[in-house]
């Protein structure tokens, strides 16, 4: 079938913020499907909050709108732009979610657009769970017993005649938000309660347990012609019980005969058909270990993380093929861009094995629950490809960043035996190197596949692994055969050395003479029966290699790997831009990168796209093979700048400001002494390693002080402390986390922060632009509203922070970009970090300048200057708009975590609003970041005692907007004293009704909470603020935050003020006196 | 563990690890892209001959039962893969890799990077080599693999020596074996068929004794030219019968009709091959299993129509007679291992037997309109 040529003008929806269950897959599938479009010749038009995104470049559709994904805001761009259609399929489930909503409101028929790819009837039909259940019925497939409840005790009934354990899978939520597994009655109702109050439309399916059963995905595609594919198939390495987005995953199938996997690939394409989908739709299966039983457990009717996956895990492009459907296209009809040659109606075929492992949060919220269930908790994920299932997961181990490099966690080693079969019973993230040690310690197999369910065939391989570990150790000497074995098997040259207790340079100086080393193969969705195109690699150790020469010069891009708290999808943005610039400028961009949800890692940006580990070993490899001028370094984060000190090691040229530049930044001696000798404040602190230096040093400073590791990103293990066993604690824990790294200590300076990205050639420096942080110093700026330009400062603060960046640009011979932190402190301004690279607002500031700056910082490092390029010295005009980044946290998914705000960067993504003023701006932002702004209600304000002072200016802007003000004691006692109207409810240690039991109840609007910062989860402050977040309220910790939000909500607040009287003069007054 | 080497007429070695039986075995090396099903593959009589390289780097991680079997026994010459499982996982298995290829006699090689094999193939098209355990020297190997001559009698050592039945309530179809897959048996007997199967040599006027509703002409290895009896059958029995054909039987079907055949470089073999349906216009994923391909230019001096062709490479991959029930396609529609999309063909074989000629031609008429 032709395309549809009555569809000139599409609408496309973004998938908004980074949250957990809704990554940067969204961006990847979001740009391919654009460019797609584009390239039909449709006019494109595209809406999403998300500024840190490539799809929301100006040049991938022919308008893009940064703007609130809310039903209002999507109804305004479509009045204005009048679209034909919208395609709400490549926008996750929000995007889905704001087409229903849009529908429903009528709004697509008033307007006239129509809904392309899946239609209503099928995305109501797999998200609501009693119409998807009576659809399975009808065409005879099966679907676990459950029920649909809209109460606690339809849960309980259900349970009580069916049996414990049940599955609760609230309708409508992301990442399976307020889900999971419940073994006993109390359990239920607590999770019942919970997951009633995230549905949107409050319903729950409960659902007979099949936990410890095999899951299976199936990716499949459809057309308007009935024409029906698989692109991939996948096999969950946990059993049924953990959410398939937290849990390792291989393609293809391992363990599957050609019966059992036709036969649920005949169930995948019998419900895409029912569901009449047109595009990309993912299919979850539960499989019977023990016989031919199975059961649909879930379909996604859109393109999804999991499509995301099984793009890069096959090289076909669900995303661009699915937005070509849309317009009318048939399988049949487009070409496998792959190949160029055959056709985009045919299934993938592998001849390798992919591995897949989610990249949780817990090394940055240690107090949270980190065992793995049906709700998602993982932020990103990473990749690897290998030719035998060892080398696939060894890979993806070493891409995760985690510090490891084998299955090996030296932790495990401490656990007793009870501890370690109670570990692996409970799946948490770290199973994988549970069952490493498990196998160490010549436990049985059969044991292990009694506690985890895991199937034997992936334990066996666990098990192999180890036994070639013992093996390597033994034998006198590594032979040949041995040493191209544990090659093959994915061991790095490290994990052999420490094996064989020898460094590593031996190793692998042992092992070039043995003449072994990696082979490139390509990925080609057709298992080498057609000739490929493509330029995607993978190393392995075979005959082969397929790596094709070039002439041209070649640069190497690092990229940024898994997507993690304080390492978002910012960092590919600027890595894709660089490649961008790179081949602008006639060479080969060359990438590394391991994370399969991203824009860099689509073959199509890069000359080469190398899907590897961000391990020394391996880029070195690539290195080799490649021979490139330079490699960049400085868009990948804190990642590739570690790398680049090995790379410096090995005499490979960095571009860009000079590594030696960089330590003088990073390192705090060389820091302080550049400063000096520049003149430029800084707060007072020094370096210490031990824990006496520690407390002598802070002794000296004054509590409270700021503490982290040197070397850090995202404000990891940095914190606020009070007091001298506050310090002690810290001390204990943060060693641990960097033992080779000094530990930084710092006067907390209590002012205004402010942020500037600058961009130097050497000689002349640009600033695009300077960022104000609502919050003051000591909430990480990541997690900051940062407000461009600046609203509250003045000409000579900005020429003062234009004169200080200069400065420090230039001494450390800044090629590239340069990120600066200041704080604003009793009119003097501090430096307080400078990352000689680029940062997380890189896309946010170049977006609101309209400077693409990663792509000039690129050219300044292939040798160009920011005259060539026609840039001038200084700051940049400020443009007429104001524009806000907000952070979007994914508290909701992580129980146990503390919502409050500080040195430690919490928020997983963020969003920009953007309008003609202040109020304005922070308005859009805010809801944006989903915040639900109350207009009037009841406001929980519980402040401790060093800001009453300050809070109660803000309660009585509160009480004049009309807000009812609920309080305990303390806070209550300062507000009535001020004269504000105050009701008072219980501590929480006071009975009832308190604090909680009004949360709960659904009678707070907002809660201002700024009680007890810590890390205890047993403080009632911090279990005000998880029953916030639990319950779906704003929970605001920072003053700052309560002031931006009460200046938005004055500005659209209609006042209602009592008529004055009638006016005194100063004569009748005197009258009167007289 | 113990060597093996395999070497190709172009002079390439490659050396792996032996597994399976052991010994020598001359084939024509060929290449399979499917993912699962390497039982269905090694028991399916059209590899024959043949030594069979996976393109999946793991075979042998659901291991072997007798459920999965094509047919009484393997006939594939070698297997070559990346790597065997050492460890079987499912609750079917019963044999591994290793125990069945020996229990079969079959060579096998692993540790081979299959995937530079398969490029070697696709681009040199496909190759005689010897699989060996032993110790002789390349060129000795070489000088035995120059000396063994091209097979042509691929079907008779497959096909059937005797007929049987398998008695059912409905239509009865004759097989003609020409080295069936059990599971063309499978699905008739699912729609209550009886299935008589015949050797390959049977004659029509022997076929229509048993007064059969339809003739099935089955897959099987080799060149179709090399069984010019079965070509004459077929052509005796048109237009007396309704003939459904697969694979081999689909190049003799047309070769009966006077359409002609030829070699293809490396042939189709996997389980993700589009095939469109002219009629209908619906492309579905088909196993594939086959060298030869009838000719396209051949069909206009036929009474065939072009029913199927493949999407890729646009060679036939189905037709029907004008004139007679009688239809054939080139792929798998019993699938075992692959899709089972197209298990509708041997609905409308039913269809054929049932109504005659003419239903079929009426519900043609309406799956083009």
């Amino acid at each position: 079938m032709p395309k549809d040529l009555t569809l000139k003008k599409i609408l496309v929806i973004g998938s908004g913020p980074i949250v957990i269950g809704q990554a940067a897959e969204f961006d990847y599938a979001g740009t391919q499907a654009c460019q797609a479009l584009k390239g039909e010749g449709v006019e494109v038009i595209l809406i999403n909050s998300n500024p840190a995104t490539i799809m929301t470049d100006t040049n991938m559709a022919d308008r893009v709108y940064i703007e609130p994904l809310t039903p209002e805001f999507v109804t305004q761009i479509i009045r204005r732009e009048r679209p034909d259609g919208l395609l709400p399929t490549l926008g996750g489930q929000t995007g889905l979610n704001l087409a229903v909503e849009l529908a429903k409101q009528g709004v697509l028929e008033r307007e006239g657009v129509k809904l392309l790819g899946t239609d209503l009837r099928a995305i109501t039909c797999a998200e609501d769970r009693d119409e998807f259940r009576t659809l399975m019925y009808e065409i005879n497939e099966p679907v676990p017993s459950s029920v649909i409840v809209n109460t606690v005790e339809e849960a309980v009934s259900f349970a009580t005649s069916n049996g414990y354990p049940v599955i609760v899978r609230p309708a409508y939520t992301l990442g399976g938000t307020g889900g999971g597994i419940a073994k006993d009655e109390a359990e239920l109702r607590e999770i019942v309660d919970n997951g009633l109050r995230y549905s949107p439309i409050t319903q729950c399916l409960i659902e007979q347990s099949i936990a410890g059963m095999k899951e299976i995905e199936y990716e499949v595609m459809r057309d308007a012609n009935d024409n029906c594919i698989v692109v991939c198939n996948m096999e969950n390495f946990d059993p049924v019980g953990v959410h398939t987005g937290d849990s390792i995953v291989f393609a293809p199938s391992q363990t599957l005969s050609d019966r059992e996997y036709h036969m649920l690939r005949s169930s995948a394409l019998k419900i895409i058909r029912a569901l009449d989908i047109k595009g990309g739709c993912n299919v979850q299966y539960a499989l019977d270990p023990h016989s031919f039983q199975y059961y649909v457990i879930e379909v996604n009717p859109r393109v999804s993380r999991s499509s995301a996956l099984a793009s890069k895990a096959t090289g076909y492009p669900i995303a661009r093929i699915a937005a070509k459907i849309a317009l009318g296209y048939t399988l049949d009809e487009l070409k496998n861009p792959v190949t160029g040659q055959t056709y985009a109606c045919f299934e993938p075929a592998l001849d390798y094995v992919v591995s897949k492992i989610p990249r949780w949060p817990f090394d940055k919220f240690i107090s949270a629950n980190r065992r793995l269930g049906t709700q998602m908790k993982a932020t990103g994920e990473v990749m690897a490809i290998g030719r035998t299932l060892e080398e696939s997961l060894l890979k993806a181990v070493r891409s995760l960043e985690i510090g490891l490099d084998h299955i090996e966690l030296a932790e495990a080693k401490q656990l007793t035996q009870e501890e370690l079969e109670k570990r692996l019973a409970e799946a948490d993230d770290e199973r994988l190197y549970l069952l490493g040690e498990w196998f160490r310690r010549g436990c049985s197999l059969e044991t292990a596949y009694e506690i985890t369910k895991i199937d034997r065939f992936f334990l066996y391989k666990i098990g192999r692994i180890i036994s070639l570990e013992e093996k390597i150790a033994k034998e006198e000497s590594l032979s040949h055969e041995l040493m191209l074995e544990a090659k093959r098997m994915g061991f790095t040259d490290s994990t052999i050395a420490r094996l064989r207790r020898e460094t590593e340079r031996h190793v692998r100086d042992l092992r070039k003479e043995l003449q072994i080393k990696p082979v490139y193969k390509i990925v080609d969705t057709c298992a080498a029966e057609f000739e490929a195109a493509t330029p995607y690699y993978y190393s392995t150790y075979e005959q082969e290699d397929e790596g094709k020469k070039s002439n041209k010069k070649t640069v190497l891009v690092l990229g940024s790997g898994p997507i993690r708290i304080g390492q978002g999808v910012e960092f590919d943005y600027a890595t894709v831009h660089a490649i961008w610039a790179i081949r602008e400028a006639g060479m080969e961009a060359v990438i590394i990168n391991n994370n399969p949800e991203t824009v860099s890692t689509d073959f199509n940006t890069s000359d080469r796209l190398y899907f590897e580990p961000l391990h020394r070993e391996d880029v070195l490899h690539i290195i080799e093979k490649e021979n490139p001028v330079g490699v960049i370094v400085q868009f990948g984060g804190q990642t590739a700048l570690n790398l680049a000190r090995d790379l410096r090691e090995e005499g490979i040229p960095i571009l860009g400001t000079s590594l030696e530049e960089i330590d003088r930044a990073e390192d705090r001696k060389k820091f302080e002494k550049l400063l000096s000798e520049t003149g430029i404040a800084q707060p007072p602190g020094a370096a210490v390693t031990s824990i006496e230096a520690a407390v002598e040093t802070a002794t000296k400073l004054g509590y409270p002080v700021l503490v982290r590791p040197s070397y850090v990103l995202g404000g990891r293990a940095m914190e606020i402390v009070y007091g001298e066993a506050e310090l002690r604690q810290y001390m204990v824990q943060a060693v641990k986390v960097n033992p080779e790294h000094p530990v930084l200590i710092d006067r907390y300076l209590l002012g205004k922060e402010l942020e500037v990205d600058a961009i130097c050639d050497g000689e002349t420096v640009l600033i695009p632009g300077i960022m104000e942080h609502i919050e003051r110093a000591g909430v990480h700026s990541g997690d900051s509203i940062a407000v461009y330009p600046p609203q509250f400062i003045t000409e000579t603060h900005k020429q003062k922070l234009v004169e200080i960046t200069t400065n420090i640009a230039k001494s450390l011979q800044t090629r590239g970009l340069i990120n600066i932190q200041f704080v604003l402190y009793k009119e003097e301004m501090y430096v307080l970090e400078v990352n000689p690279r680029a940062s997380r607002t890189v896309p946010f500031l170049s977006k609101v300048t309209g400077i693409p700056m990663a792509q000039v910082a690129t050219r300044i490092m292939l040798g160009e200057t920011l005259q060539d390029q026609g840039y001038e010295e200084g700051l940049w005009p400020e443009a007429p708009e104001v524009a806000v980044k907000v952070p979007v946290f994914s508290f909701a998914k992580l129980r146990r975590v503390d919502v409050t705000l500080g040195p430690e960067m919490k928020s997983t993504g963020e969003v920009m609003g953007r309008d003609r003023d202040y109020a304005r701006a922070v308005y859009k932002g805010l809801v944006a970041a989903g915040i639900h702004m109350p207009r009037f209600g009841t406001i929980v304000a519980t402040i401790g005692d060093k800001e009453k002072d300050e809070a109660i200016p803000l309660m009585r802007r509160f009480h004049q907007l009309g807000f009812q003000i609920v309080s305990t004691a303390g806070t209550a006692d300062a507000l009535e004293e001020a004269g504000l109207p105050v009701r008072r409810v219980c501590k929480l240690t006071e009975g009832s009704p308190n604090i909680i039991d009004l949360i709960r109840k659904g009678e707070a609007d907002l809660v201002v909470n700024t009680w007890t910062r810590g890390k205890t989860p047993a403080r009632d402050g911090f279990r005000i603020r998880r029953e916030a977040v639990e319950h779906g309220i704003a929970c605001l910790t920072s003053l700052d935050t309560v002031e931006a939000l009460l200046t938005t909500l004055e500005s659209i607040h209609m006042s209602a003020e009592p008529m004055s009287p009638p006016v005194v003069t100063k004569k009748q007054e005197a009258v009167f006196i007289g | 563990m113990k060597q093996a080497r395999l070497l190709l007429e172009d002079g390439t070695c490659l050396v792996g690890k032996s597994f399976g039986a052991e010994g020598t075995s001359v084939g024509e090396v060929v290449f399979n892209t499917s993912m699962t099903g390497y039982q269905e593959i090694l028991t399916d009589p059209s590899y024959y001959g043949q030594m069979i390289t996976l393109t999946y780097p793991l075979i042998g991680n659901y291991g072997f039962t007798r459920d999965d079997d094509e047919s009484i026994r393997p006939y594939a010459f070698g297997l070559i893969v990346r790597e065997h499982a050492e460890y079987m996982s499912n609750w079917r298995q019963e044999d591994s890799i290793d125990e069945w290829l020996k229990l079969h006699k079959i060579v096998g090689i692993s540790g081979i990077d299959t995937r530079m094999l398969t490029r070697k193939i696709r681009l040199h098209g496909t190759m005689r080599g010897i699989l060996t355990t032993g110790t002789a020297s390349e060129d000795e190997l070489q000088e035995v693999l120059r000396n063994t001559p091209l097979i042509t009698d691929q079907v008779k050592n497959v096909s059937t020596r005797s007929v049987h039945i398998s008695p059912n309530t409905g239509k009865r179809v004759v097989l003609m074996d020409f080295g069936s897959k059990h599971n063309i048996q499978r699905e008739l007997s699912e729609r209550n068929g009886e299935v008589i199967s015949v050797p390959y040599r049977t004659t029509a006027e022997e076929i229509l004794r048993y007064r059969p509703d339809g003739v099935i002409l089955t897959n099987g290895p080799g060149d179709p030219k090399d069984v010019p009896e079965a070509i004459e059958t077929v052509r005796s029995l048109l237009g007396k019968v309704p003939i459904f054909g697969i694979c081999l039987g689909h190049q003799l079907l047309s070769l009966a009709c006077g359409a002609d055949t030829e070699k293809l470089k490396f042939g189709h073999r996997g389980g993700n091959h589009p095939v469109k349906e002219i009629s209908s216009g619906r492309t579905v994923m088909t196993a594939q299993n086959h060298g030869y391909t009838v000719t396209a230019e051949s069909i206009d001096r036929t009474r065939l129509r072009i029913s199927h062709v493949a999407l890729n490479d646009g060679t036939i991959e189905g037709v029907e007679h004008l004139d007679f029930p009688a239809f054939s396609v080139q792929y798998h529609p019993e699938s075992a291992p692959g899709p089972l999309d197209s298990g509708y063909l041997f609905d409308r074989f039913m269809e054929m037997m049932e109504h005659g000629k003419d239903a079929y031609e009426k519900k043609g008429e309406k799956v083009r309109a």
